[in-house]
C-alpha cells in the first residue's frame, strides 16, 4: 500500500520534471555570468583555475557560510555521540603486521598529497576542501589499520579554529584596506605561478586545514562510539 | 527517441538517482537505508548540476596551458556550488549516522515502524 501511494507519487514527480527539463537544452553555454568568470576571471583574480576563484574570490562570503555548515554538522555529531554514558566495547584485535606497516607508510604520503592538493588549489584541479577530505581519509587509514591509536584532539580542535579564524581575519583586512569583506589586497603577481593570486592560496589553505581536521574529527567521534 | 535520449541522458541519470532516492526514502523502514537514501538523491543532485552547465566537448575551466580556449570550457558556477555541496553531503550523513547510533543504542532497533509504536 505505501509502496503503491510511494510510486504515484513518484510518477507525478517524474512527469512534472520530465515536462520542464525538456525546455532546457543540454550541451550548451545557458548562463552570462559563466563566461564572465571565464574571460575575466585570471585577469581580475589571477587565479588560473576558475573554479577556484569562483569559490574563494567571486563567492567567497558563501564559502564562509559553508564552511560553517560544515563546522556545526561536525560540532552536531560530536554533542550528539558525546553526551551521555560511554560503555567500553571489549578489547579490540590487533591488526597483522602487513597492514600495520603499511598504513603507517602510507599515511605520511598521503598527507603530502592532500597539502600539495590544497596548495596547487589555484593552479590545479583541486582546493581546500579536497585536499581536506584527502588529508581526512588518511586519519580513517590510521584508524583502520593501527587500532589504538587516535588523532591529538587538542591539535585537531586548534587547526579546525585556526583555520576558521585565518578565513575571517584575512576577509575582515580586505575591509580595511579595500573597503570590503574578502577584497583580495594581496599583489597578485604573474598567473599559472605558485605565488600568485593574492589571498586565495592563503584561504584555501586556511580551508584545507579546517576541513581536514574538522572531517578527522568526524571520523574519530564515530570510531571512538562504535 | 534515440536522439532525445542522447541529448537528455545526463539529465535522465540525473534525476533516475533522485527518484530512486526519494523512494527509499518514502518506502524503507529501516534508518540505514533511508540514510543511504539520502545519499543517492545528494549524489543525483550533485550530478543534475554539474550536468546543467556541462558544454559539448567541453573541458575544465583551467588556463593550465596558454592554447586553451575559452570558448570550449564549462560553466564554473555549478562545479563551485558541487565542490561544497559534496562535503557538505558528507557532514550531512555522518550527522546523521551519528543520530541513527544514538536512536539504536535508545530503542534497541533501526526500524522506524517499532520506534513510532514505542515512543518512549
Amino acid at each position: 500500500m505505501r509502496s503503491v501511494v510511494a510510486i504515484l507519487l513518484l510518477i507525478i514527480v517524474a512527469v512534472g520534471i520530465s515536462m520542464s527539463l525538456a525546455k532546457i537544452p543540454f550541451g550548451t553555454q545557458k548562463t552570462k555570468i559563466g563566461g564572465y568568470y571565464i574571460d575575466k576571471g585570471v585577469e581580475e583574480t589571477g587565479s588560473v583555475n576558475i573554479v577556484t576563484s569562483v569559490v574563494v574570490n567571486y563567492r567567497g562570503f558563501d564559502t564562509l557560510g559553508e564552511v560553517t555548515v560544515l563546522f556545526i554538522a561536525s560540532i552536531g555529531l560530536g554533542a550528539v555521540l558525546t553526551a551521555g554514558i560511554k560503555e567500553k566495547t571489549g578489547k579490540t584485535q590487533p591488526a597483522s603486521l602487513v597492514l600495520y606497516t603499511g598504513c603507517r607508510l602510507l599515511f605520511p604520503l598521503i598527507l603530502v598529497f592532500g597539502s600539495y592538493t590544497f596548495i596547487h588549489g589555484h593552479l590545479t584541479p583541486g582546493g581546500g576542501f579536497q585536499g581536506g577530505a584527502i588529508i581526512a581519509s588518511g586519519f580513517l587509514l590510521i584508524y583502520l589499520g593501527c587500532r589504538e591509536r587516535r588523532i591529538n584532539r587538542v591539535a585537531s580542535n586548534l587547526a579546525e579554529s585556526l583555520g576558521g579564524l585565518t578565513f575571517v581575519v584575512i576577509g575582515l583586512f580586505g575591509l580595511i584596506f579595500g573597503g570590503y569583506f574578502l577584497l583580495n589586497f594581496l599583489p597578485k603577481g604573474t598567473a599559472n605561478t605558485l605565488f600568485s593570486a593574492g589571498i586565495i592560496p592563503v584561504i584555501y589553505i586556511a580551508i584545507g586545514f579546517k576541513v581536514g581536521s574538522e572531517l578527522a574529527s568526524i571520523i574519530d567521534n564515530l570510531v571512538e562510539e562504535s | 527517441m534515440m536522439s532525445f535520449l542522447a541529448d537528455y541522458i545526463y539529465y535522465i541519470g540525473a534525476f533516475g538517482l533522485i527518484l530512486v532516492g526519494l523512494y527509499i526514502i518514502l518506502v524503507k523502514h529501516n534508518l540505514i537505508k533511508v540514510i543511504i537514501g539520502l545519499g543517492i538523491l545528494d549524489t543525483g543532485v550533485n550530478l543534475f548540476l554539474i550536468s546543467v552547465g556541462y558544454i559539448t566537448k567541453g573541458t575544465a575551466p583551467i588556463f593550465s596551458r596558454a592554447e586553451i580556449e575559452s570558448e570550449q570550457m564549462v560553466d564554473p558556477v555549478p562545479q563551485a556550488l558541487v565542490l561544497t555541496a559534496i562535503v557538505i553531503g558528507i557532514a550531512v550523513l555522518a550527522l546523521a549516522l551519528s543520530l541513527a547510533i544514538r536512536l539504536y543504542q535508545h530503542y534497541g532497533t533501526l526500524n522506524l515502524r517499532k520506534i513510532r509504536e514505542q515512543r518512549w
